[in-house]
């Protein structure tokens, strides 16, 4: 490994404890989010894709970044913003998944579909089967389509009668 | 006016302006569930102007950014149709506005996920996951408010009857879309209004609403800046405090 890429490695693992502002138990590196390190000179480069094109979180993100960095004692640190591929709920990582439902939140169950030509998701199908994170029961319900962030739907276990809130596959 | 960027400003103000109504029903929607998909889908469509309307900003090339475009035009320099201006109503209205919208905005934006320019090939791309998710929202509680109680069908059907008429601007190609479907910016009509007619045709039969009839005389003018009066009404409220206190931030 060279120095460079030692930089850069370093620097993923400090990204990867900056956490989510809405999910603080999950980071933004876990998110799948942060898509790019790199260094231009000694300005440190971190590309980032936004989750939903309204998230109001993103500024906060964008700012914690930039402050983990400069803790580290990276001084210059420059945010470039990607479009595209958009972000997809499949970069999210199996721990940042383990611990969404560690913190009660049903993670993604499946993979998300590539829609493009198909127009499969414009009707509603029947709903995946979601884990209720408290009790593990699949006798789970859609309550809303939309819950306390544009990522997540809420949901109700109808075993342990628990609602909890799913994130959703995007 | 340079072609792409009146087509952009088109994108972005009709993404705006249904964004600010909905806004408007934040804390009274019907029911809790209702008033936060109401919310988030405005949380989308509002992000979405914002990567409509900095582009935009960027091809005219006059220093504009998204907030001067946003709250610095008055409403005859506004080019969304005339279907998002429309007042929010009973829920049955807004619902049906929002079906209408969704179905057009939805295969518009597969169409644009193949234009010949990079920046909407890649905004439409990130939109369209959005905007399907809407889609499937609105389309499934026309279903179940058209096929529900005899009141709710009613007003469904009203509503439907009501609003109509604004379905089909987005569909009247100017001068603005020809030369957008020429430099393959832009889908072209009829395909994309074939696409949207099967669609809503099969979700209102499915709802045990009437279709309307497809010959129907269609408003427009909206794309060209001519609005309905509650465009400036909307306006007033949206861009009230940059008019007062010029350059206010937070």
């Amino acid at each position: 490994m060279t120095a460079q890429e030692a930089r850069v490695e370093q620097v993923w693992a400090w990204l990867g404890e900056v956490p989510d502002p809405e999910i603080p138990v999950i980071s933004v590196v876990d998110l799948g989010i942060v898509r790019d390190v790199r260094f231009d000179g000694d300005a440190c480069v971190v590309t980032i894709t936004p989750t939903y094109s309204g998230c109001p979180a993103m500024g906060v993100i964008a700012d914690a970044v930039q402050e983990a960095l400069h803790v580290h004692g990276i001084e210059q640190v420059r945010l470039e913003t990607r479009f595209a591929p958009a972000w997809t709920t499949d970069w999210m990582s199996e721990s940042g998944k383990a611990a969404l439902t560690g913190y009660g939140i049903a993670p993604p169950v499946q993979q998300a579909i590539d829609i493009s030509g198909l127009h499969a998701g414009i009707r509603r199908r029947a709903a995946p089967a979601v884990s209720c994170p408290h009790c593990n029961s699949v006798h789970t319900q859609l309550t809303s389509e939309f819950g306390s962030t544009p990522c997540k739907a809420l949901y109700k276990c109808l075993e342990c009668r628990e609602p909890f809130d799913y994130f959703k596959c995007h | 006016m340079d072609a792409k960027f009146d087509y952009l400003l088109r994108l972005g103000d009709n993404a705006l302006i249904l964004s600010q109504q909905l806004c408007q029903l934040c804390g009274k929607g019907p029911a809790l569930e209702e008033d936060m998909a109401l919310s988030n889908v405005a949380l989308d469509l509002l992000g979405q102007t914002r990567m409509w309307l900095s582009y935009a900003g960027e091809i005219e090339g006059r220093g504009r950014d998204e907030d001067r475009l946003a709250f610095l035009r008055d409403a005859h320099d506004y080019r969304n149709c005339i279907l998002v201006e429309q007042p929010n109503g009973s829920y049955a209205d807004t619902l049906m506005r929002q079906f209408l919208f969704d179905s057009w905005h939805y295969f518009l934006m597969d169409g644009l996920t193949r234009s010949s320019d990079e920046r909407i090939r890649d905004i439409a791309a990130k939109s369209l996951k959005e905007i399907t998710y809407h889609l499937r929202r609105s389309g499934d509680l026309v279903v179940r408010l058209g096929d529900g109680s005899d009141i709710s069908h009613a007003r469904m059907q009203a509503a439907l009857n009501e609003l109509w008429m604004y379905s089909g601007e987005a569909f009247i190609y100017d001068d603005v879309d020809h030369a957008m479907v020429a430099q393959g910016i832009a889908p072209p009509s009829e395909a994309l209004r074939q696409q949207f007619l099967a669609h809503v045709a099969e979700v209102l039969q499915e709802a045990t609403l009437a279709m309307p009839s497809l010959d129907a005389w269609m408003q427009r003018g909206g794309k060209q800046g001519r609005h309905s009066e509650r465009l400036g009404y909307i306006l007033a409220e949206m861009q009230f405090l940059q008019r007062a206190y010029p350059g206010a931030a937070w």
